[in-house]
């Protein structure tokens, strides 16, 4: 149930990076998962509720997976384990739980809409004035 | 339905970028009201995106969290404590060998605890009837504590330097293994009444915690519970877990875990520098 914390965690942090940008919306963006994260199939259960209202509403959520790696310190090198918790080296056998990759949890990149693309017809553009705009005007 | 990933209810592209899950649902043009997950005119994405323009990021998702864990970690460290996240499934004993750990080391240690759950205030009050102040979280419909309640808990929680702040989080052994509290080791608790595959089929909790207990050891004789494969089902998944057995029940095995809990909190109080006048707040309240 913790992705719908991290689907949030997430939208708050793209609606910062979007507020310096200066626009509400955004029409995609790039996450990089790592095996042990366990979450690409979780988030995507529950991205699109948690998006609504934010800046990532309507965008596209790219995920790159990104595998499990080891450091085996007797063979001095980077193994891929055989399965996702067996943190022992596939050639030697030794215990190896140095992860080299395999944790990340990391917003990557976001992608704004081109002035071009924002046309009335376009569904993230606001019709009615919002809240915020009726309080200024 | 797609069953990988879950998309397609609504007739939603989704992309996933994947060489073992990369595919395209039919899309039912919609171009007004909710969309849910990925969907876009590209259909099935591929590295590069499109021309629009990119903003490179780089953050990690849960930052804010690992940020007010960073704040709890240096207020503990100020102020002189150890801190504990004590995580397990719900029934393992957490509170009970809490409490049986509080009455065998108020005497010795000053001590507090912060209990988690998504409702009532019950283990708050069975620890406070030990003497040791504990403040209660209810997380509501939220299956773990995170760092930002925890730090709003400690301004309530009065512990002198050179003791120790035990956080009973949730029970619960997926959640909580991703958040980060500030503590300086999670313990996870496995009663012999489970499974002894709990750590295999949980992993996540077993690779984050530094110290597994076995508990309710009392029961052995009367369970099917292999210990030696439980054992080694956990060095699987952390070849560093160091591993206790004990009941609070009978009291075996109590004292090695009180003993690492007063080490511990003496060398937290012994690298602390001095504790600054006013406790920790948030920025926001």
């Amino acid at each position: 149930m913790h992705e719908l914390a991290l689907a949030r965690s997430l939208t708050t942090l793209v609606d910062e990076y979007a507020a310096q940008q200066g626009v509400d919306r955004i029409k995609q963006l790039n996450i990089r998962l790592g095996e042990l994260s366990a979450m690409t199939r979780a988030l995507h259960f529950c991205f699109g509720s948690a998006s609504q209202g934010t800046s990532c509403e309507g965008a596209i959520l790219n995920i790159e997976d990104i595998p499990l790696t080891v450091f085996c310190d007797i063979c001095d090198s980077v193994k891929t384990p055989n399965g996702r918790y067996s943190f022992r080296c596939p050639d030697c056998g030794m215990p190896t739980p140095t992860v080299v990759t395999g944790r990340e949890m990391q917003l990557v990149s976001i992608e704004l809409y081109e002035t071009s693309e924002l046309t009335p017809d376009s569904p993230h553009i606001e019709q009615t004035p919002t809240p915020k705009n009726l309080a200024v005007s | 339905m797609c069953t990988v990933c879950g998309c397609g209810q609504i007739g939603a592209k989704t992309t996933v970028q994947n060489d073992k899950h990369a595919h395209s649902h039919d899309p039912h043009e919609h171009h007004h009201g909710h969309h849910h997950f990925g969907h876009g005119a590209a259909g099935v994405s591929v590295a590069g995106y499109s021309q629009g323009r990119l903003v490179q990021i780089e953050q990690n998702i849960l930052s804010k969290n690992d940020g007010y864990a960073d704040d709890n970690r240096k207020w503990f460290r100020d102020h002189g404590l150890l801190a504990l996240n004590l995580v397990s499934s719900p029934g393992a004993g957490k509170t009970t060998l809490l409490a049986e750990t509080l009455n065998a080391l108020k005497a010795t240690i000053p001590l507090g605890v912060i209990e988690g759950d998504q409702e009532t205030e019950n283990d708050a009050d069975k620890i406070r009837e030990t003497g040791v102040s504990a403040i209660q979280i209810n997380t509501g419909r939220g299956c773990h504590l995170d760092a930002h309640m925890v730090g709003h808990a400690l301004q309530d929680l009065p512990v002198e330097r050179g003791g120790a702040v035990l956080i009973e989080n949730v029970g619960n052994l997926v959640c909580p293994a991703a958040f980060d509290l500030g503590e300086a080791c999670k313990v996870v608790i496995l009663s012999v009444a489970e499974g002894e595959d709990k750590p295999i089929k949980y992993p996540d909790m077993f690779a984050a915690a530094d110290l597994m207990i076995l508990s309710k050891i009392d029961l052995l004789p009367y369970v099917d519970f292999d210990v030696d494969q439980a054992v080694e089902y956990a060095h699987r998944v952390n070849p560093h877990l160091e591993i206790m057995k004990l009941s609070a029940k009978t009291g075996e095995g109590l004292q090695e875990w009180q003993d690492w809990i007063v080490v511990r909190a003496r060398a937290a109080a012994a690298v602390s520098k001095p504790a600054p006048a006013n406790p920790k707040k948030h920025a926001h309240a």
